[in-house]
Parts: C-alpha cells; sequence; structure tokens
C-alpha cells in the first residue's frame, strides 16, 4: 500500500498547531516515515496538489478563504480541522461581536475599505469536515493519536466529557470552589486539564462538550458569586461561534 | 532609475498586469494563499524591472478584539497573536497592563519572566536556525533529506531545540500560549529539582551550541556578499543585553522612552500589504538579532562575544543574510545569561510569592520588549472598570516588510541578468533571513517531489 499523502494549509491563525507538530522533534521524522507530506504550510493551489489527508488550521475570515478552503475540500479525502480557530472559530470569533465597519477603522482608519474580512467562521461552518483536533493550542499527544487512527483507518473520536473529569483525575482542587471562574464544567476534555494544573484556569480553548448546558453553567457560575458580565465575557472569548449557533447572541455582521 | 520613471513603469506595469491578470488567474490565487509573496516583473533578458515583497496575511483585528475585555484576559488573547512568539507577546502585553494599574512585581517575578523570554528566543530562533535556513545552505529543500546526509548535525540541533523546548516548559508550564504568566506575578512556579536539572542541563547544551557555531562558520561562504547600510533599531540599556527592559535606542537617532515609540515607528499603510509599514529616520529599518547584536554587541556575555568574534560579526553589520549568525550569537548568549539567572534564583531560594493584588484605574501603559523577531510594542488604554479602550501593538516583522522591500530593491541590480534559479533563491533566502513570523510564505517548507512549487513568482513584462 501506498502511503498516504498529507497536506497542511492555514487560514487566519497564529501557527501555533503547526509549531506543535514541529516540536514532535525526532518523532516527527518517525511519523513522516509513514506518511508522504506533500505541503507542510505553504503551497500554491495551481500546481494540481495530490493529497488524501487535509489538516487546516486557523478559521475563515475572509470571502476567498472560503473559496480556497472548498478547493482543499474538494481534493482531500479527509479533512482534519486542528487547533481552535479551526474547530470552534477561537479568538478570531472576538470580532464578530463588534460592527464590521468598527472593527475595520479601529485597525486601519481610513483605508479599512481596502481590506477584505466578514465574521469569523471555523471550517465546518463552510466545508464539511471529517474530524477534529481541539485546543488552542493543541495538544501534540493527541495530535500523533489522530494520525495514529487515520494510519488505521479509523476516525479519531475525542473525548465527550468535560475537562472537569480530568481535572479531578490530576488532583486540582476546584477552581470555582477558590473563587475563580472556569468554564470547566463544560469544555471538552481532552487536555488534561493542563491549563489548571498550570495554576490558571479553564478558558473553554476546546469548545464546548457534547450537550453543554450553558444555562446551568450560568447557573453555577452565578452561586459562586460571579456578575452576568464576567460569565459572558469568558464564553465570548472562545465560544463566540458557539453562542451564535444557540441564539445567544445576534453578532452585528452576517453575512 | 529615478523615482519619475519608476512611477512610470509603475502605472504600465500595473496595466499590463491587469491585462494579463484575466489570463493568468493563479497569480491571484497564489497571493491570496501566500501570506506574503516575492512578486518579480522581469524583462525578456531577465533583467529585474521590479521586484515586490507583498503581504497578504489575512488580517485579524487583534487590536479591535481586546476593545471592552478585562485586563485579567488580555495577555491570553493577544498571546495568539503568533504561536511562535507567544510568552514575548504575553509579557509585553503584561508589561502594558501592569504600567497602566501602577503595579510593581518582584525581583523574582522578573528574573522568571527574563527566563522565559531567554526560553522563547532559543526555542524560536533554533526553529529558524535549523529548520527553515539550515536546509537553504545546504542546498535542500527540507530539513527532512538532512536525516540522510547530516544526521549528526541534525540530531545537534534537534538536542538544541528539545532542551529550549523544555526550558518553557518548565518556566512557563507550557511550550506555546503559557499560562503561568499573568498582570502581577506567576500563577505557579518550577520547582528547585526542576530548575536544578535544567541549569545543569544548560550547562551542557553550550558544547552542542558551540558545534552549531562551527557548522555555520563552515557554511558561511555559502552566504551572498550583500550589504546595505539601514537603520537599527532595538531596546537598548546601559546594565544589560536588554530584552525585557529597556529603551528604544537606533543606530541613526537618539534613545527615546518607550511612551514615545510612534514616534519610532511612524506606521503608514501601503497598497502591497494587509501589514503596516513603519519607517524612522531613512524610509525603512532592521529590527531583530541582527539589530540587537549591532546596537548591545559590547553587552553580550563572553561566550556570545567570542562566537560573534569567530564570525566576523561586529558592530556595524550591514549584512541582512547574516541576521542567522546573530541568531545563534543570542542563543549562545541566552543560555549563558539564563544560566548566571538560574543560579541567582536558585542561590536565594524559590519563594512561592502571592500575586500583586491590581487595582484596576482608567490610565494607558505601554509594553515594550525584544521578542525573538525584533522589538516588540504593546500599548493600552484602560478605563477605570479595568476593560481596555483602546489598543495598539507593533509587531516586529511589521517593522522589517520596508526593510525587506528596500533590500530587494537594492539586490535588483546585482541579480539582474542571472538565471531565474537564482533570483529566486537569493530573493527567497534575504526574505527567510528576516524570519518573518506572520507570513508562513517564508516559513515554507518544501518536500518531497513537488519541484514546481516555488515561493517567488515570476510576471514577464
Amino acid at each position: 500500500m501506498s502511503k498516504p499523502k498529507v497536506a497542511f494549509f492555514d487560514f487566519a491563525g497564529c501557527e501555533g498547531d503547526q509549531l506543535q507538530i514541529a516540536n514532535l522533534e525526532e518523532r516527527l521524522l518517525d511519523i513522516a516515515s509513514h506518511l508522504e507530506i506533500v505541503n507542510f504550510r505553504e503551497v500554491k493551489t495551481e500546481q494540481a496538489d495530490n493529497y488524501d489527508i487535509a489538516f487546516i488550521e486557523g478559521s475563515i475570515t475572509r470571502p476567498e478563504d472560503e473559496k480556497r478552503l472548498k478547493k482543499i475540500r474538494k481534493q482531500a479525502k479527509m479533512l482534519i480541522a486542528m487547533g481552535a480557530c479551526a474547530t470552534i472559530g477561537g479568538i478570531n470569533c472576538l470580532k464578530n461581536f463588534l460592527g464590521k465597519q468598527e472593527y475595520t477603522s479601529l485597525v486601519y482608519g481610513p483605508y479599512a475599505r481596502h481590506y477584505s474580512t466578514y465574521a469569523t467562521r471555523p471550517v465546518r461552518a463552510v466545508v464539511p469536515v471529517d474530524g477534529e483536533i481541539h485546543g488552542c493550542p493543541i495538544d501534540k499527544e493527541e495530535f500523533v493519536l489522530v494520525v495514529k487512527s487515520l494510519l488505521l483507518g479509523k476516525i479519531y473520536i475525542p473525548p465527550d466529557y468535560p475537562v472537569c473529569v480530568e481535572c479531578k483525575k490530576a488532583g486540582n482542587i476546584c477552581q470555582l470552589e477558590q473563587g475563580r471562574l472556569c468554564l470547566g464544567m463544560i469544555t471538552r476534555a481532552g487536555c488534561k486539564a493542563t491549563c489548571i494544573s498550570a495554576g490558571s484556569v479553564c478558558w473553554g480553548c476546546r469548545g464546548p462538550v457534547p450537550g453543554a448546558n450553558l444555562d446551568a453553567a450560568r447557573q453555577v457560575i452565578d452561586e459562586h458569586g460571579f456578575s452576568w458580565l464576567e460569565a459572558e465575557d469568558r464564553f465570548r472569548l472562545y465560544l463566540g461561534y458557539f453562542l451564535r449557533l444557540q441564539g445567544w447572541v445576534y453578532e452585528q455582521e452576517t453575512t | 532609475m529615478n523615482k519619475k520613471q519608476l512611477k512610470k513603469n509603475m502605472v504600465i506595469d500595473s496595466k499590463q498586469q491587469e491585462s494579463k491578470n484575466k489570463k493568468i488567474e493563479v497569480h491571484h490565487l497564489t497571493r491570496v494563499e501566500g501570506h506574503g509573496d516575492i512578486v518579480v516583473y522581469l524583462d525578456k533578458n531577465n533583467q529585474i524591472q521590479r521586484c515586490e515583497w507583498r503581504v497578504v496575511e489575512a488580517p485579524r483585528f487583534f487590536e479591535a478584539m481586546v476593545v471592552g475585555r478585562p485586563y485579567t484576559d488580555i495577555h491570553h488573547i493577544v498571546s495568539r497573536i503568533c504561536g511562535i512568539c507567544s510568552i514575548g507577546h504575553q509579557l509585553a502585553s503584561i508589561q502594558a497592563t501592569e504600567e497602566a494599574f501602577h503595579c510593581q512585581v518582584s525581583e523574582q517575578t522578573i528574573i522568571l519572566r527574563k527566563l522565559a523570554l531567554h526560553a522563547e528566543n532559543l526555542q524560536s530562533h533554533l526553529l529558524h536556525i535549523g529548520y527553515l535556513v539550515l536546509p537553504d545552505l545546504l542546498e535542500v529543500g527540507s530539513v527532512f533529506p538532512l536525516a540522510k546526509t547530516h544526521k549528526q548535525e541534525l540530531l545537534n540541533i534537534i538536542s538544541c531545540r528539545k532542551l529550549s523546548n523544555k526550558f518553557s516548559q518548565v518556566i512557563c508550564g507550557r511550550t506555546t500560549h503559557p499560562q503561568r504568566l499573568v498582570p502581577g506575578g506567576m500563577e505557579s512556579f518550577p520547582t528547585v529539582s526542576e530548575l536544578k536539572e535544567l541549569l545543569k542541563e544548560l550547562k551542557h547544551s553550550l558544547a552542542w551550541l558551540n558545534n552549531l557555531g562551527n557548522l555555520f562558520l563552515s557554511l558561511k561562504e555559502k552566504y551572498p556578499k550583500f550589504e546595505r547600510e539601514t537603520e537599527y533599531i532595538a531596546l537598548v540599556s546601559n546594565g544589560e543585553y536588554a530584552l525585557y527592559h529597556g529603551e528604544v535606542g537606533s543606530s541613526l537617532d537618539e534613545r527615546k522612552p518607550n511612551f514615545f515609540y510612534t514616534q519610532m515607528t511612524n506606521e503608514y499603510c501601503v497598497p502591497q500589504s494587509t501589514a503596516k509599514w513603519t519607517k524612522n529616520v531613512k524610509d525603512a529599518y532592521m529590527v531583530g538579532a541582527l539589530a540587537r547584536l549591532n546596537l548591545n554587541y559590547e553587552l553580550l556575555t563572553p561566550g556570545a562575544k567570542n562566537l560573534a568574534r569567530r564570525f566576523g560579526l561586529s558592530p556595524l553589520c550591514h549584512n541582512p543574510f547574516f541576521i542567522t549568525l546573530a541568531q545563534i550569537v543570542e542563543c549562545v548568549h541566552s543560555t549563558e545569561e539564563s544560566i548566571a539567572l538560574l543560579d541567582v534564583l536558585l542561590t536565594r531560594g524559590l519563594k512561592d510569592e502571592k500575586i500583586v493584588p491590581i487595582k484596576p484605574c482608567a490610565g494607558k501603559g505601554v509594553g515594550a520588549l525584544e521578542a525573538p523577531r525584533g522589538i516588540l510594542f504593546h500599548y493600552y488604554e484602560y478605563n477605570e472598570e479595568g476593560r481596555i479602550v483602546k489598543a495598539d501593538c507593533i509587531i516586529p516583522t511589521n517593522q522589517n516588510h520596508g526593510n525587506i522591500q528596500k533590500d530587494f530593491e537594492a539586490l535588483a541590480p546585482i541579480l539582474s541578468g542571472k538565471s531565474e534559479r537564482e533570483i529566486e533563491f537569493t530573493l527567497s533566502m534575504l526574505v527567510r533571513a528576516y524570519d518573518p513570523c506572520i507570513s508562513c510564505s517564508t516559513h515554507y517548507i518544501e518536500l518531497g517531489q513537488n519541484k514546481n512549487l516555488s515561493p517567488v513568482q515570476f510576471v514577464y513584462v
């Protein structure tokens, strides 16, 4: 059997996820021996590239990006979104809460109209996705796991329980009980509660766990003495696109 | 070519291009994908009419995204500007926030932050030196073929980089987008045994870095001989090779306090780029490892200075290709400096300090520090609730774009008439030397059979 051909593409994002893959160091060489990496990072589409698996990083923020993504989807047998920007829209969605006029002129002033952009959306909002690697940045071990399962002809299914499960397992004291706003209860696990173990809180970068109940989360947050505004601020950080899907917010900018 | 002629040419070019664009639509597509593109206009005899450095990265509007957000989240959000320099962005943001709220952190916190910055410098420089530039010098497409031809050298680089990742992991808790750095202090601390082990390994790694230096010394011949005088801007400080603290210094202008950074950067928009460009005394300036080395040469640690001497680097060095060499010198500097800082930390004993409580108030603050690719500014204005009213971030790579373009213009007559391959190779090598971060076209790793892929686009006029 010939080696599957793999390509990496990036859209609006920080490339931290590809960096995680580069950080695999010598293990990357091992992985490369089982795969044929056709494109890593930059590539030009006019060369009729042949690839089976496409990894997409970053969110879609421009009409021309949408076109490019659809082209990739056509070519790839498997399309995997990796990183919060690609899977849930991530931090990039923060701009969706402002009007387009507002955020473009804030940054580019009178030249704003020359820069093409629209409301941020995750990859799955534009094309069907075969798999997702969550997190901001992705966990490199999870990436290895995904590649391994792809090589075995399987699709990796990320955990469907909240971060709290792994956080307890890691032996952390509940951050909410300590008076800090933490989103572990509605966030998908798989990160081994790395932020909380590093002394921080869960920011929700892996997106909502299936069946996440935001109402109940709001109530818990309220019971722990946080204001509605604080809760909403934290939700918007990573869950901007999810909130829109749920009908919680009306984004000023529609497509 | 004088300005008038150039302008005339540009008009003609753009007209011709417009008519061509309809035929060759790929031209547009690649620009979209390229994030940053090199476009060369050639005539029939391979004489370069014009070459352009274009930045077409999707704009992400960070300065707008943080508006209205509370101060506790800002460092977390701006960290996502760049995956490679996430620590630099976090620290610049934290500096600005602390200045706005008049918050003074402990000396231990500052030592830990300096260590974090050194760790990031090592991470980023080694990635650039080993994986992105070395293949150029050894004339292969990517780092992967080196596993067969230069195994020893590659393993040496991998072990250096592995250590740099571990360094960051120990200090910040994570290699990318760390969680421990917050305004007012550190969320949690590394353990003493971790620090001791790190110290031992860092001392050990000096020998590896020496090997790396020797490798590049033997390859120095391969660098193009090209010099263009320009302005160099970096943080300067009287006491140390400034990375975390300092004032804005320039090789041609007087020192300015950080708060007046806009007088140095003078941002402006250009049609060929979604990133804003900057200029100061001349029409462009350079930031980054070479600029730092040029301004702060005397303050390098002894080992680093020694290596700089062996490389033949001394201020002012005007060859932009030597940025990589300056980076290797900085790797040695960062390692030696980190060893000293770790010694201080371990001698004093690591205290479990609480985060300094912050009282939000209306105010503004500037954070300025040296990220791996050069001087980085974050400027925030807060309202009395501690929410951002206005933000401004000036990223090192943006400050280099103008300089890359000027280098192109200076290189064009030298390269005119040479083969397409050579023009392409030299120009992409130049851009790669700057290690631009927002445009991944230059982090371009070519793999395998796709020989047609090229980071440079030729347009015949």
